[in-house]
């Protein structure tokens, strides 16, 4: 599943480290997660988007949609 | 530069902490087992209460072991426990495809020494640390 979430986190200026310990998780996990090589559960997607203060449709784009 | 909150111990530091926890306790169940073999034949003759007590120690410590092994699990996040939970689905998968085929083995004439349960666990035991180098190969 593609996402924005290398973009959002640029534009914040956080480190992929940053974003993982925010998460709490691995900075592999993060880093699977912003490749789009590992889709997160449904909790965790919800945590990202409290996060980043937006919709988890903002963040992750379907791919059957695209 | 948005403020980002920070733990006092990270996730990775966690992991490690839990990692060489358990690597004790597998450790300790390791000594277990070698005393409970080579005790009773070296340091005890077979003396059957020294051997009980060697038997109950080496069982309540793979108990401890198997609980921080679950713990562990329970504290990886979601993509360490997948990969965990893949290479031990894998290796459980190995361990009784391998573990019947080899027993077989002797029952059809093709080796003519007994199968060693030591051999199916060393299988085992490359397997995991295979498939969790892979796991780990697939999402970095």
């Amino acid at each position: 599943m593609k996402n924005r979430l290398k973009v959002l986190r640029a534009e914040r200026d956080w480190t992929q480290a940053d974003l993982a310990n925010a998460l709490q998780v691995s900075r592999q996990t993060a880093n699977a997660i912003e490749k789009g090589k590992f889709d997160p559960s449904l909790p965790l997607a919800f945590k990202i988007a409290r996060l980043f203060n937006l919709t988890v449709e903002d963040i992750f784009i379907d791919d059957e949609k695209t | 530069m948005n403020d980002i909150k920070h733990d006092d111990m990270d996730c990775t530091q966690q992991n490690k902490t839990q990692l060489l926890s358990l690597a004790l306790w597998t450790l300790a169940w390791v000594a277990s087992t070698a005393l409970l073999r080579f005790g009773a034949e070296y340091i005890w003759d077979y003396h059957p209460a020294y051997s009980i007590s060697a038997l109950i120690t080496h069982l309540a410590l793979g108990f401890a072991m198997i609980m921080v092994n679950v713990k562990h699990l329970a504290n990886l996040d979601e993509l360490q426990r997948k990969i965990t939970m893949d290479a031990m689905g894998i290796t459980l998968g190995v361990g009784l495809i391998a573990g019947i085929a080899y027993e077989q083995l002797e029952d059809i004439k093709l080796i003519t020494f007994e199968p060693e349960i030591s051999h199916l666990i060393m299988i085992m035991g490359i397997t995991y640390i295979l498939s969790i180098l892979i796991g780990n190969g697939k999402y970095k």
